[in-house]
């Protein structure tokens, strides 16, 4: 791969982590799904970079399936949800915000370690670009420890795929086509489901706080 | 052909359903769609008899004798389960627990679900088994949330976000196998992510990624399986969905899931030439099957307190996965087979005291036995057959399991026994109080829809004392398999 290419993935690598980190850190719930768009963009240029300097075909189809699915449906799913249920109230965390960030940060620092042995293998990616998506991943599972209400784990939870995908995007040019389609489209039905499903806990439970949520246990 | 029937089948009536699975005969279209899978199955079975391993679809598709007797049980259960549910779920329909519109959600989603087992059992790509699995859980969990009582909706909620943490994790252990294959298959087509194809060149695989990517995927999948500390979706989803989802939940789901966990271990302990995965196995078996056994003392409700068992014979499988070694991989295929009919049959036999009862707290279930005797004993004979009392199927592969630990790992033998002792109390005394104890209540009528439940116990007897040739031939080829 040419060197400008790759400069370029990097700063995208870079970019996603800033919004990871950005997404974390953010209390309201729009903005968080305005900051899953803008890393859906992000992702979707960087397999873009890789397709076109690599000359592989079905990557196109692949950046085309991210920007329609994680830039489009699904944000616009989200905010339709957001407003639906009047949902838009700021996320108070378990822990306070600087405690979260330095733990994220001790993340990204064990993502790198881990990757480490991995990286040195890599031809395909420089190295740090399967840290990187690691991070991401891990962000996300800690925004969803630490996030009391249901939407915010819903946005964690697709943050996590992001990560994945450029993880596949990066270090192996892309998953087989069979198996890109079928995640998207797992991912487009589990989005819808957890859409019904924030209609019943409110129904239920009269709140989208999931410390309702807590009262099956062994007694 | 017989494969696209196979697989066509659930999906044709998982969408006819879709639209019309409200209607009166409904419950009957959904077995005669669960017989035709049967049917399929049988043939497929009957084919891979006189064929040996087959590939299918231009390689998509494959049945060895790791996944041949599987698709056979899969769709026997999900044939008896629909059986059951035809009487089971008119009978919550009358109680107006549910209405026609998720009656229909209902029969659709049954038939989705048996559709997305059988394809994470026949494809040869570790890719799809992804798919298929996450799809699993997309069409079980709105049916474990199928009454819309609070218990329910949380119970699902704690499913989808649990075991959608985990599966992403095994997609990203799945995508760095895919990264270590492409260096040796190259990444043009799909050919890098098909299981036969990369246990060709497992020696090959570089073994620092795939010791990582089985890490993630052990976690991922595992969570699937029920393993602890990653178990917490499996009590809550079973007790609070309908009975038959239980029973498929735990007869199928689990197997299938350990499936996906034993054909990654091939793949890694190939690579690794170590015991890492074995030993990451047996940790994770033995933490299982210990905990939940003592957590079966704390159960108040009839269908954790399975549910919690089906945890503990889970560890154990996995536990003798770990172990490897032609016996035990018998042992622990056999024990798959075994718990899957038993834990069903229980499920069924459970379901139904409680859809008398009104209540699926075990202390207000008593006098089935006088209710109606073949409930009863139908209940206390797949108690013991769970607990593992000869003759039945389960006491050859406990008994095997227990024989290879002392042979190979003598450390982990007092705790295999403690676990039996130990489930044993839990659940014999309980179970004794719900079929023996005194009843208020008048007999109810004799009914014949049992008849699954006795079928499946009598299998697992008959596996007791006498396994099929064929069967064992299946067991012995898989076992040399999986190492």
């Amino acid at each position: 791969m040419a060197s400008l290419p790759l400069e370029l993935i990097n700063t995208c690598a870079a970019l996603l982590l800033l919004l990871s980190f950005a997404m974390l850190s953010q209390r309201r719930v729009l903005t968080q799904v305005d900051l899953y768009a803008a890393q859906g963009l992000v992702l979707s240029v960087s397999i873009f970079i890789t397709a076109w300097s690599t000359h592989q075909l079905h990557l196109y189809f692949s950046c085309g399936l991210t920007l329609l699915l994680k830039v489009l449906v699904l944000p616009l799913i989200l905010r339709r949800l957001i407003h639906r249920l009047d949902a838009n109230w700021e996320t108070e965390t378990l822990l306070n915000m600087p405690s979260v960030l330095l733990i994220g940060l001790l993340l990204v620092m064990f993502a790198f370690v881990l990757a480490q042995p991995i990286s040195e293998l890599a031809t395909t990616l420089t190295h740090g670009t399967l840290g990187i998506a690691l991070a991401v991943v891990m962000l996300a599972f800690l925004m969803m420890i630490t996030r009391r209400k249901a939407v915010s784990q819903v946005v964690g939870f697709l943050a996590m795929e992001n990560g994945l995908l450029f993880a596949a995007a990066s270090t192996t040019y892309g998953m087989p086509m069979a198996v890109e389609l079928g995640v998207g489209l797992d991912v487009l039905v589990g989005m819808i489901i957890l859409g019904i499903f924030l209609f019943h806990i409110r129904e239920q439970f009269e709140s989208l706080d999931l410390s309702h949520l807590e009262s099956l246990k062994e007694d | 052909m017989v494969m696209l029937l196979l697989l066509s089948a659930p999906l044709a009536g998982a969408l006819f359903l879709g639209f019309t699975g409200n209607r009166r005969w409904a419950p009957e279209v959904n077995v005669i769609v669960s017989a035709a899978t049967f049917v399929a199955a049988i043939w497929l079975t009957g084919f891979t008899l006189t064929m040996g391993p087959v590939l299918f679809l231009g390689q998509q598709f494959f049945v060895d004798s790791f996944n041949v007797f599987l698709v056979a049980l899969t769709a026997f259960v999900g044939f008896t389960t629909a059986l059951f549910s035809r009487a089971y779920m008119r009978v919550e329909v009358q109680h107006a627990r549910i209405g026609g519109g998720r009656l229909r959600l209902y029969h659709g989603l049954y038939q989705l679900f048996i559709f997305t087992m059988l394809l994470a059992l026949t494809t040869n790509n570790l890719g799809i088994l992804w798919v298929a699995l996450e799809g699993a859980m997309l069409a079980t969990v709105l049916l474990v949330s199928l009454y819309r009582t609070p218990g329910g909706i949380e119970a699902a909620w704690k499913y989808f976000i649990l075991c959608g943490v985990g599966i992403t994790l095994a997609l990203f252990g799945t995508v760095l196998l895919y990264f270590a294959a492409s260096k040796l298959l190259g990444s043009e087509g799909t050919n890098a992510l098909l299981w036969t194809r990369l246990e060709q060149v497992r020696g090959q695989l570089d073994a620092r990624v795939l010791s990582l990517a089985f890490v993630f995927l052990l976690v991922g999948y595992g969570t699937k399986v029920g393993l602890v500390p990653l178990h917490h979706w499996l009590p809550d989803a079973h007790a609070e969905g309908p009975a038959p989802v239980s029973a498929v939940l735990s007869g199928l789901l689990l197997n299938v899931a350990l499936y996906a966990v034993v054909r990654c271990k091939i793949l890694v302990a190939g690579a690794m030439h170590s015991g890492l995965a074995g030993n990451l196995m047996m940790g994770f078996g033995m933490l299982t099957m210990t905990l939940a056994a003592f957590l079966l003392w704390r159960q108040k409700d009839i269908k954790r307190l399975f549910a919690y068992s089906s945890v503990e014979h889970m560890g154990i499988a996995t536990f003798a996965f770990g172990m490897g070694g032609p016996v035990a991989n018998f042992a622990a295929l056999l024990h798959m087979t075994v718990h899957s009919l038993t834990k069903s049959s229980l499920f069924f036999t459970a379901g139904q005291a409680a859809q008398w009862a009104g209540t699926q707290v075990m202390e207000k279930i008593r006098g089935l036995l006088k209710l109606n005797p073949s409930v009863g004993w139908a209940l206390m004979l797949g108690t013991l057959a769970i607990l593992g009392m000869p003759p039945f199927g389960v006491f050859t592969s406990e008994f095997l399991i227990v024989i290879t630990a002392m042979r190979d790992h003598p450390w982990a033998t007092p705790f295999l026994l403690l676990t039996f002792v130990v489930a044993f109390g839990a659940i014999f005394f309980r179970v004794q109080a719900i079929v023996f104890g005194e009843t208020p209540q008048p007999q109810l009528p004799r009914g014949s829809r049992l008849v699954t439940v006795f079928a499946q116990l009598a299998l697992v007897l008959m596996l007791g004392l006498y396994i099929p040739p064929h069967l064992a031939q299946w067991y012995r080829d898989a076992a040399q398999l999986i190492g």
